[in-house]
């Protein structure tokens, strides 16, 4: 245990490296206006936070930008068993801040309904292993509400806030990566954030979305990834991928918390002369199928990564994707490494986690294909 | 010694909870045995994480939930406990301050009948005969309102007829009657007003008929032609209307409760003179959905009616095997929700119901329950026989002797406000209308290729771009193989 936490102590730096990174390679093309207008803030107001108090930020801009929003959940009012929400209630009353029963279909269907009065329903799910008493309102009701009316009703207001992944001790009912799911829902928006600045923005970017949207929150980094975050009201695009790490030999794509590990297999690499080119799919439907094309055509090789089971995971959709756009130029077999085809184990979390070194494994295996 | 146990145990609990920083151990704790606390104590003692922000207030919450718990939890110990050593302790409690209100004491074993020795009443004003009960407190309604009532009875019953029939040509692919339920559709509708948000489940298209949406409106949504708002992407009878505040209808049952009460809270926040109502049937309300939605409506104190029609039959599922409860109205206290037992056949009652439903949902910011006993009349659907699993005397029973069409009209007609001459020529005129309008939707082409593809999203992603090109350029290589009444 104390090996796994020097293990994240250790990852919390590299986070930091990431924003540097991010500064460093972003696109002309992928940072636009709001990135460059969140820079500018950055050089002017910004903080150095953790992940849960960027979404707590966030949170905060939402109801104070919208008299509209609403944020509820199990134990919400007393600011959310993993703080997220703490304060927003006594600043914005129990009327707009407040705990639901304990039933997640309950909270997604009254979500439903507030949002297709015109209202953005922040709707929290304690866990993302919780979220499935929910999914029929997600997938046959949120999903669905504005393309069965013909466009005459929407529920666009929607954003489901679900912390997922593994922490360490979670377990099977604490750990979980559902994303896939919601992957194969047309209607519905998911989105992943890597780090504290980018929760920020793309939390109020899937907020402020016409969409109902389900968005993942990496809670092993809600304490342990600390970034300089601008303090004030910024969105991140979203569908659209960036590359944060720029590299020849071989691209690898992630989401969430996955990356800091990705990011240290790519720094691994590199000392044994591989150059990796990493990138974050932040928005995993609908996905930016361009970005990871554009990078395989110049490395000719992908390896994808995700904590959740390989079989039917969303690696398996780019994989496919990408295999249909570029499957002359690929010099090696997509190769995936993932969480594996189990339960998530207690006592064998470290065995089924797709770690830095099988990882650092596969880019080998996949370069000297 | 036990006490004793457990007062440890729960301080262990709170110094878990004070000393844990990924909480997942926290919540854990909801639901863990001592053993699991000391387990769970020995975990955590073993890693060091930063201290929550906010400590005092997480134990607060818990030290609420968990006082009420070790209370419980002493007064089942005291049992066993011998009197002598209690006597010398303060004088015992004669009940519980128990969050929600002082629960008294008992010294017998008695539990709570799973039944009442007689079933929840039920509201009726008029009889099967069509004669005003005496003292009944129903409330007045005027000539021009009992008149489009029973109109718009009749145009439901009319409607049916034709469109059913129009199913049986094939000219559409499926349709649901409401026969049976008129009295329940036109009714309800007639005592909310038109700001009142609808969340329909599929047998109330009366309530859109009130409200005015017209007979071309439901054809074209059943032929699915370019008129139809739903712009041909659902089942035939899936009609909605954003004007006319009535949600558009899914196939999934119950699962608009919760959007019922979502909406309501949003109406009673906006501090509108309006309620939301939700229909469902009987079948509905052993969904999750059902008891998610009542408890949350009562927990949030929001404006919304919830309407039930138990019609007895959920396709071939008969009441008996539904539930063991009396009926639905019961629920509605087990949640803290005022409820009322309506005679579903009796328009005039479910008027009265529906009408003060909704003036104790607005002014009292309250949920209200309404359980309608009707029946079914008409099979579940055109895909249903109900001859298959019901006798015919009993559809028999309840399509003549207790059809709310023929009760009102006899109370309507005892008012000298309507005639067998108006009734002929009432029913006639609808016929031909909907026959028009039958002929006119069905020579309307249908929505274009491209509405199969907007709408998913406000615009259209990259992914579904791409898709509907290459779906032309195949349908132009391939065009005999494809309706040519849609255009692409």
């Amino acid at each position: 245990m104390a090996t796994n936490l020097r293990k994240f102590n250790r990852f919390g730096s590299i986070l930091t490296n990431h924003s540097n990174s991010l500064r460093r390679f972003s696109s002309p093309a992928a940072s636009s206006g709001v990135l460059a207008s969140a820079d500018g803030q950055l050089l002017q107001s910004s903080k150095s936070i953790n992940l849960y108090t960027a979404i707590n930020q966030a949170l905060h801009i939402a109801l104070d930008s919208d008299p509209r929003s609403y944020i509820f959940g199990e134990d919400v009012g007393f600011g959310g068993v993993f703080r997220c929400t703490t304060g927003l209630a006594d600043q914005f009353g129990k009327h707009r801040v407040f705990n639901t029963p304990l039933c997640e279909q309950g909270i997604v269907g009254f979500a439903i309904g507030l949002a297709a009065m015109g209202n953005r329903a922040i709707a929290e799910i304690q866990f993302a292993d919780y979220i499935f008493p929910a999914f029929d309102q997600i997938v046959n009701e949120a999903a669905k509400f504005r393309y069965r009316s013909g466009n005459e009703f929407n529920c666009g207001g929607l954003t489901i806030r679900a912390p997922y992944g593994a922490v360490g001790h979670g377990a099977l009912y604490h750990s979980q990566s559902p994303e896939a799911f919601f992957c194969h829902v047309p209607g519905l928006k998911v989105v992943i954030p890597r780090s504290p600045k980018e929760a920020k923005g793309l939390l109020l970017a899937s907020i402020r979305d016409p969409n109902p949207v389900v968005f993942f929150e990496p809670k092993g980094l809600y304490r342990l990834a600390v970034e300089e975050v601008p303090e004030g009201d910024y969105t991140l695009p979203l569908s659209e991928a960036e590359v944060i790490r720029e590299g020849s030999d071989i691209t690898l794509v992630g989401w969430g918390a996955q990356l800091t590990t990705m990011e240290q297999a790519c720094v691994d690499a590199e000392k044994e002369g591989i150059s990796c080119e990493l990138i974050d799919l932040k928005t995993l439907l609908p996905w930016d199928k361009e970005t990871v094309e554009a990078s395989v055509r110049k490395t000719g090789r992908l390896l994808i990564s995700h904590e959740a089971p390989v079989t039917g995971g969303f690696g398996a959709e780019i994989s496919a994707s990408i295999v249909e756009r570029c499957f002359l130029r690929l010099e090696a077999p997509v190769a995936r490494v993932c969480g594996l085809d189990t339960p998530f184990p207690h006592v064998f979390e470290p065995f089924y986690m797709p770690t830095k070194n099988k990882i650092l494994d596969a880019i080998k295996e996949t370069v000297n294909f | 010694m036990a006490t004793f146990f457990l007062s440890k145990s729960h301080k262990l609990i709170m110094h878990n909870l004070k000393s844990t920083k990924l909480l997942t151990f926290g919540v854990t704790n909801h639901t863990s045995s001592v053993a699991n606390s000391l387990l769970s104590s020995h975990f955590l003692h073993t890693r060091s994480r930063p201290p929550l922000p906010n400590d005092a207030g997480f134990s607060r919450c818990f030290a609420t939930v968990s006082s009420g718990r070790r209370s419980h939890t002493a007064v089942s110990f005291s049992d066993d406990v011998d009197q002598d050593q209690l006597s010398t302790e303060a004088p015992l409690q004669q009940e519980l301050n128990f969050p929600g209100g002082k629960v008294k004491f008992t010294p017998n074993k008695l539990f709570t009948s799973g039944s009442s020795a007689e079933r929840t009443q039920c509201y009726r004003v008029l009889n099967e005969n069509g004669q005003l009960l005496i003292d009944s407190d129903s409330l007045k309604i005027s000539k021009e309102v009992a008149v489009k009532m029973y109109r718009d009875m009749v145009t439901l019953q009319v409607m049916d007829t034709i469109f059913y029939e129009a199913q049986r040509q094939g000219r559409i692919s499926f349709y649901l009657t409401t026969i049976g339920e008129e009295a329940i559709n036109i009714a309800s509708a007639a005592a909310l007003s038109h700001n009142d948000f609808v969340f329909p489940q599929y047998r109330e298209p009366g309530v859109l008929l009130w409200r005015g949406f017209t007979l071309q409106e439901f054809a074209n949504q059943l032929f699915g032609n370019k008129y139809d708002q739903g712009k041909g992407r659902q089942m035939p009878i899936h009609y909605g209307s954003k004007k006319l505040n009535y949600i558009t209808v899914s196939s999934t049952v119950a699962t608009q409760i919760p959007h019922a009460v979502g909406a309501a809270y949003s109406l009673k926040m906006e501090k509108q003179d309006a309620c939301t109502i939700t229909y469902f049937g009987d079948g509905g309300s052993s969904t999750g959905d059902f008891h998610a939605g009542l408890n949350f409506s009562a927990v949030m104190e929001a404006p919304v009616i919830f309407f039930c029609r138990n019609n007895g039959w959920a396709i071939s599922t008969p009441i008996t095997d539904q539930l063991r409860s009396d009926g639905i109205v019961v629920r509605g206290k087990a949640y803290g929700i005022p409820s009322i037992r309506v005679d579903g056949n009796d328009a005039l009652a479910i008027y009265s119901a529906v009408y003060e439903a909704r003036k104790l949902a607005i002014e009292k910011q309250t949920p209200v329950l309404i359980e309608a006993l009707t029946y079914r009349a008409g099979h579940h659907s055109t895909s249903d026989d109900s001859t298959k699993y019901r006798p015919a005397d009993e559809i028999e029973w309840w399509r003549d002797g207790q059809n709310p069409v023929k009760r009102f009209r006899t109370w309507v007609e005892n008012n000298g406000w309507w005639n067998d001459q108006v009734e002929s020529e009432h029913r006639s005129n609808i016929r031909k209308q909907l026959s028009q309008a039958i002929q006119a939707a069905e020579r309307v082409e249908k929505p274009p290729v491209a509405d199969m593809f907007n709408d998913v999203y406000d615009v259209l992603p990259k992914n579904l771009n791409e898709q509907e090109v290459s779906l032309r350029e195949h349908v132009k290589k391939h065009p005999q193989e494809y309706p040519s009444n849609v255009a692409v």
